[in-house]
């Protein structure tokens, strides 16, 4: 139970530093510890497969592309644009407003104090699979065309005009 | 053993809520705040990740396996969406030299 406050501080801690440090790289990987906090979270609620994806995909894959496109554009401390003291604190209230009104909503539905306590069953690679392969065999077909569309896409937008250089 | 694995994992719920709508609005904080186009971006990846962790927290709490196939979609989408925009963002900046948001504001007209 405390497992749980301790690392949604970190998660929390780590999220606003991403978001407040200048530097881009050190944004990165700040952005990456956080993930890390998240893939903890997912081994409290027994959700190991996802745990795993998280490590591998997030981490893992997203994020080495995030590094790798702001060490290819050369971006350091010097070269970031920053926006006018005026627009961040009102984006900070902006924020607060969302949060004030999120738990304010929390708090008129009714209390739901029951404690979360994962299935051991859920999140394995055998039940998940099962799932998976039954009641979602289309939308998992589709998001593979969706995968593939994004691959050329990627592909054609980064691509040199040959014509033009 | 069981006692233990308890003991880690008795959290209430709301707690769960909280704190994923509280990652969710720091990264519309950072959406808000930033000109970096890449840190934009970074922002919207930490508001997927929140709702992901919830969309686990409530598959657990109802002991439903839907909420983490979902999760394993959202995860797809967000790799398709990353390779696209960093894609795009290589190729404003080799137009513009500069990942900054207000230089894009030319696409108004």
């Amino acid at each position: 139970m405390t497992v749980f406050y301790l690392v949604a501080f970190l998660a929390i801690f780590f999220a606003l530093m991403t978001i407040f440090t200048k530097n881009p790289v050190h944004s990165v990987l700040y952005l990456v510890i956080t993930f890390f906090t998240l893939t903890i979270h997912y081994i409290l609620l027994n959700a190991q497969f996802l745990a795993v994806v998280n490590f591998i995909v997030y981490m893992g894959a997203i994020m080495v592309l995030f590094l790798f496109v702001l060490m290819l554009l050369n971006l350091n401390k010097e070269s970031e644009p920053m926006k006018s003291n005026f627009v961040k604190i009102m984006g900070a209230i902006a924020g607060m407003c969302l949060i004030a009104t999120l738990l304010g909503a929390f708090r008129v539905i009714e209390p739901n104090n029951q404690m979360v306590v994962g299935n051991e069953e859920v999140g394995l690679v055998k039940n998940l699979g099962k799932v998976l392969f039954k009641e979602f065999l289309l939308p998992f077909e589709i998001s593979s065309i969706l995968l593939l569309t994004a691959m050329v896409g990627a592909v054609l937008l980064a691509k040199k005009d040959v014509k033009k250089v | 053993m069981e006692n233990i694995v308890q003991n880690i994992q008795g959290v209430p719920l709301n707690h769960y809520i909280i704190f994923c709508s509280i990652i969710f609005a720091i990264g519309v904080i950072g959406v808000l705040i930033r000109r970096n186009v890449i840190i934009i971006m970074m922002s919207i990846e930490l508001m997927l990740n929140a709702v992901n962790l919830l969309l686990a927290a409530f598959s657990a709490y109802r002991g439903d396996a839907s909420g983490q196939v979902f999760v394993f979609f959202v995860m797809a989408l967000a790799a398709a969406e990353v390779a696209v925009g960093l894609a795009i963002i290589i190729m404003v900046y080799r137009n513009t030299k500069s990942v900054d948001i207000e230089t894009l504001s030319k696409l108004r007209w």
